[in-house]
């Protein structure tokens, strides 16, 4: 009897909007049990590790001895890529995004994003191939003349296989991310406040400084952020290009080794308590990540007022 | 302070296509200056021309002169960044610097080209060219917040502030009270008043009203149809151009006839 015409029959109408936020709830549910489930694989199946005799754990003081000489080579070898990889990055962002004539920019910007899609293996073996042995000369002229910087102290290795070259080949492999993610991000720079700047009598420059740079900030720690990833958890190139050894100051001299490096050399022949000690290893990377990432955040969030979203 | 602008025989190019044609114009020191007439007639174009911003547009150019008190902008040994340094501009859109306070987005403009400036001079400059914008009173208390978290009207007063605060020669505006409320748009209106006490203002204004209100002189621009090239039809004083133009086409535009 009572008819208001403003009432929706149920069996029509808005149909396509429940299956597409049921179906986008789907999407973000399916990953929180992915990060989930793999957690637990790794905390459950890492927990004997913990609990295990010291002697029996590989090096027989512990896992806390074990495990703590390939984190500080994982951090030293993703230091050197992303020390090397970040300007560069940007750089070259910034040349395709406000320098170069635009056709150069296209096909610039083109290439960088194939750079990205070689498989790491190609760069380890370039890295083993090419790169080790150019490195080796310098390295024994840094051990020559810089010896007394405890980064560079000798002997230094003949076959140049260390783990400064292994950085340099994974800055190689990131250098792509963080430029076609901050060339993105720099080509989005509103138009408004770049001729705001140069209006003023900005150089170039200056109108990189003032209204890109800082408009692209948040966006450049995501796109570093996404390099360090590929940085800590690189196996194949690190596997091929480093060889590994005890923990080293030196950069130059063969030693140190990376987790995944560690986890993929051992891997094949592991089993019972190796095994756990191997994907213990993992999880620490695991945990690593997830700091890293948090900090990114929080430098993030902590500029959001000045960031022009309001 | 503030120069005059003459124009001689100006073309003005995007590319191949020519916008705007055979511009020939004198602008007189410590006054106002309105371009107004049909969307699409090349007011804005030509405005930018005045400081060089035209160029920042790929393939856009210019053939003549535009002489600062004599000095042609165009000389091949001039930079556009020392022009633009002297000649300043307000956009349509208000663009307050997003990520730096207000207080930095009146210093902006100052410390460029490597200038250095102490902060008792800074605090100075920074109250003068916010008193000049008549926003002072609104935002003394929180010059380290946000410029982009002021109203509208506030933020293209700001951004008036920017400009003054260079101590330019010239002062463009480009439509700058169209993104405004009526208030806002007051304020803005009476503001240019006061700063042609100081500075040569070009204002383009797609309000009549307004043309007639805030300046002592008044250029129609016409285009003829699309893709023709927008033409200087009349320039004279605005009382002049409102009331008696001499040009039919004038009469028409600003008697409601067409545009």
């Amino acid at each position: 009897m009572s008819s208001n015409l403003l009432k929706t029959p149920k069996d029509r109408g808005r149909a396509g909007d429940k299956i597409f936020s049921g179906v986008s709830l789907g999407a973000g549910i399916l990953i929180l049990v992915i990060l989930f489930s793999v957690a637990m694989f790794l905390v459950v199946q890492a927990s004997p590790v913990f609990t295990a005799d010291p002697e029996t754990v590989t090096g027989g003081e512990g896992f806390a001895a074990y495990i703590f000489p390939i984190v500080v080579g994982t951090v030293i070898a993703a230091a050197i890529a992303l020390l090397i990889a970040t300007p560069v990055g940007i750089l070259v962002a910034l040349f395709i995004s406000h320098y170069a004539p635009r056709r150069l920019a296209r096909i610039f910007g083109y290439v960088v994003d194939l750079l990205a899609a070689i498989p790491s293996v190609i760069y380890g073996a370039w890295g083993y191939l090419v790169l080790a042995p150019q490195m080796s000369t310098i390295f024994t002229w840094l051990a020559e003349n810089l010896g007394w910087i405890p980064i560079f102290a000798g002997p230094a290795s003949q076959t140049g296989k260390t783990i400064l070259t292994a950085g340099i080949v994974l800055a190689v492999m990131v250098i792509p991310i963080i430029t076609s993610l901050s060339r993105e991000i720099f080509l989005q720079t509103p138009n408004l406040h770049e001729e705001a700047a140069l209006a003023m009598g900005a150089t170039r420059w200056e109108m990189v400084r003032m209204a890109v740079l800082p408009f692209a900030r948040p966006g450049i720690v995501s796109a570093t952020m996404l390099g360090l990833g590929r940085a800590l958890g690189e196996t194949m190139a690190v596997a091929l290009v480093l060889s590994p050894g005890l923990l080293s100051a030196s950069l130059i001299s063969s030693g140190n080794q990376t987790i995944a490096a560690e986890i993929a050399l051992n891997f094949p022949e592991a089993f019972g308590l190796r095994l756990s000690e191997l994907i213990a290893a993992g999880l620490v990377l695991f945990v690593i990540t997830l700091i890293v990432n948090m900090i990114a955040r929080l430098i993030i969030s902590r500029s959001k007022e000045f960031s022009g979203a309001n | 302070m503030s120069k005059r602008i003459d124009v001689k025989d100006l073309n003005v190019y995007y590319s191949k296509f020519l916008a705007v044609e055979d511009v020939n114009i004198n602008i007189e020191a410590r006054s106002v200056t309105a371009f107004i007439g049909p969307s699409g007639c090349g007011k804005s174009t030509f405005l930018r021309t005045l400081n060089r911003m035209h160029e920042v547009i790929p393939g856009a150019r210019v053939e003549g002169e535009v002489l600062l008190d004599g000095d042609n902008l165009y000389d091949s040994a001039v930079d556009p960044v020392t022009v633009r340094g002297q000649i300043g501009m307000v956009f349509q859109r208000p663009n307050p610097f997003p990520t730096m306070s207000i207080r930095d987005n009146v210093l902006a403009g100052v410390k460029l080209n490597n200038k250095r400036i102490s902060k008792s001079d800074a605090d100075a400059l920074v109250e003068k060219s916010l008193r000049g914008a008549n926003l002072w009173n609104e935002v003394k208390d929180r010059l380290g917040r946000p410029g982009s978290g002021l109203s509208g009207g506030q933020q293209q007063r700001l951004c008036i502030a920017r400009a003054i605060a260079v101590s330019p020669q010239v002062i463009l505006m480009d439509e700058p009270c169209s993104a405004l409320d009526p208030i806002s748009t007051l304020a803005i209106e009476d503001l240019i008043n006061e700063l042609k006490a100081d500075y040569t203002v070009v204002i383009v204004t797609h309000n009549m009203q307004q043309a007639a209100r805030v300046s002592d002189r008044t250029a129609f621009f016409n285009i003829a149809g699309t893709g023709k090239p927008g033409k200087l039809i009349e320039y004279d004083d605005t009382t002049t151009i409102f009331n008696k133009p001499s040009m039919k086409a004038t009469e028409d535009y600003v008697s409601g006839r067409f545009g």
